[in-house]
């Protein structure tokens, strides 16, 4: 029996909740000086990817987006890395300024129990002392395991936990679409 | 893959997934804070019934920087018959916790028994039996080899390379080596065409059927223009009465990587020795030293690449299928 789907947002819904973001980005960081975006892989690298270029259009400050924008893995940083099937960790790239005293924005796609945001906090600490950290995510939908919360959100999704929210971007998945997909079969999903 | 045996354990996909995830481990290590939490909790044994410098320090350092506890346990001097000492370790292993074993073992298929006997369920990684297998020195040498000379990505990414392509050559006391047989295994399993060259006495009964081509002539594969040479430790204790070659003096002069020998190998070609080296034997002090020599890059890669084994094999519960 296939799973109901609905889609919540379609490409163009993407696009203008990341211009969004880039600019409150800019406007609580004031301006890009300081700022690292770094996309929490899989698919929260080509998001700040995204947004980065967004905000050196809106704001260039003479940055380059490889000094903008990186990448971090939290692979080793899970707390449920018992119980996954270990996998090649992805790749971390830290911008050539590093993290030391700038802000830093972390960009993931869905946030949901705050367990990989977690694990990013202290991935993070490995690297360096940030001045400080900011999250921002495409889709919020609830259901919070650790006090963490998001400052740049580009949707409010409420949804059951057995429901899984599948986000497709064009870079990974060749189109942009974020969808619910309901059915207690579909559970897991997102929740790591 | 539940243990490291030999590299039958692995296919082609899984030593590269080991090669890349080595790649992630390595990356880590330039950072200021190298310690990785992934293993933390977990207790690894390192079992080791012969003498060795480099993979005992780096499978310990290498469970370190991956927040585990190691504990060394030294066997030597037990004079019990093999079968009933390496039990009783292993009992005492599993009432001590262990939640993997790295053995290192004089008698070929030590590893193997530990790990299929029913003593002990925990992963069982050998770090060399006999002259049996080495596993984790190939994949250190693949991870050296494939660093210089694999295909990039546009982006200059290793991931997913193999070593299609490459020629290596193995040269030296191959009969008792088990660095040769895990690398003629992985670096051909990879892509890789392998050449071994001894004299006669020094190649294995059976070597005709090892996926590689057997030369007696180390300047006949020198002319072939290989990618890497890879020189084996001869084991001078073997050589007294031992009858496998007439004289040092013959050996060096037929298979010693002499300065001139490196000088006639390709530009781009790499030079590598698992370690020990007896200077001035295989090796010529000027090859070891030079510009191609990558053997220093290797003891550093023998860290990273047992930080990947270790995560692969202990990062996951998965297995007890819970």
């Amino acid at each position: 029996m296939p799973a109901s789907e609905k889609t919540v947002l379609h490409e163009e819904d993407i696009h203008r909740s990341l211009v969004r973001i880039a600019h409150e980005i800019l406007e609580t960081g004031h301006g890009a000086d300081d700022l690292v975006l770094l996309g929490i892989p899989h698919r929260g690298t080509p998001l700040a990817q995204r947004l980065g270029r967004i905000i050196l259009e809106a704001d260039g400050a003479g940055r380059s987006l490889e000094d903008l924008v990186g990448s971090l893995d939290i692979t080793m940083h899970r707390d449920d890395l018992r119980r996954r099937p270990a996998r090649v960790p992805y790749e971390t790239v830290i911008p050539g300024g590093g993290v030391d005293g700038r802000i830093v924005v972390l960009v993931d796609d869905v946030l949901y129990s705050g367990r990989t945001i977690r694990a990013a906090l202290d991935a993070i600490g490995a690297i360096g002392r940030p001045a400080a950290v900011r999250l921002a995510v495409l889709v919020d939908r609830g259901h919070r395991e650790l006090p963490i919360r998001a400052d740049h959100v580009g949707k409010n999704l409420p949804t059951s936990r057995s429901e899984r929210v599948s986000v497709h971007l064009r870079e990974t998945d060749g189109e942009d679409a974020v969808r619910i997909v309901g059915g207690a079969d579909a559970e897991q999903g997102e929740s790591r | 893959m539940k243990h490291l045996i030999t590299i039958a354990d692995l296919d082609r996909a899984a030593a590269i997934e080991l090669l890349d995830t080595s790649e992630r481990m390595a990356a880590t290590q330039e950072r200021q804070m190298r310690k990785l939490p992934a293993l933390l909790g977990s207790t690894i044994v390192n079992l080791f019934m012969e003498d060795s410098t480099r993979t005992k320090l780096s499978f310990e350092a290498a469970a370190k920087r991956l927040s585990a506890d190691v504990i060394g346990f030294a066997a030597k001097g037990s004079s019990i018959s093999k079968g009933e000492s390496l039990k009783d370790t292993a009992l005492t292993l599993r009432a001590m916790g262990a939640d993997a074993v790295v053995v290192r073992a004089p008698s070929s298929g030590a590893a193997h028994k530990l790990a299929h006997a029913g003593w002990i369920d925990v992963p069982i990684i050998n770090a060399g039996d006999g002259t049996h297998q080495h596993p984790t020195q190939a994949l250190l040498d693949a991870f050296t080899l494939r660093r210089h000379l694999g295909a990039r990505s546009a982006s200059g990414s290793l991931d997913g390379a193999g070593l299609d392509g490459l020629h290596v050559v193995i040269v030296g006391d191959i009969l008792h080596s088990r660095v040769a047989r895990s690398n003629v295994q992985l670096m051909t399993m990879l892509g890789a065409r392998v050449t071994v060259v001894a004299p006669p006495s020094l190649v294995p009964v059976g070597a005709d059927v090892w996926p590689c081509e057997v030369s007696y002539d180390f300047d006949d594969a020198i002319a072939q223009g290989p990618d890497a040479v890879m020189m084996l430790r001869v084991q001078r204790e073997r050589m007294l009465g031992g009858g496998y070659f007439p004289s040092a003096a013959e050996y060096t002069r037929l298979l010693q990587l002499t300065d001139a020998r490196a000088a006639r190998l390709p530009e781009h070609a790499i030079i590598m020795h698992p370690g020990p080296m007896n200077r001035g034997f295989e090796i010529a002090g000027g090859a070891a030293d030079g510009p191609r020599s990558v053997i220093i890059e290797q003891v550093a890669a023998g860290v990273v690449v047992r930080m990947a084994v270790l995560f692969h094999l202990l990062a996951s519960n998965e297995r007890e299928g819970s």
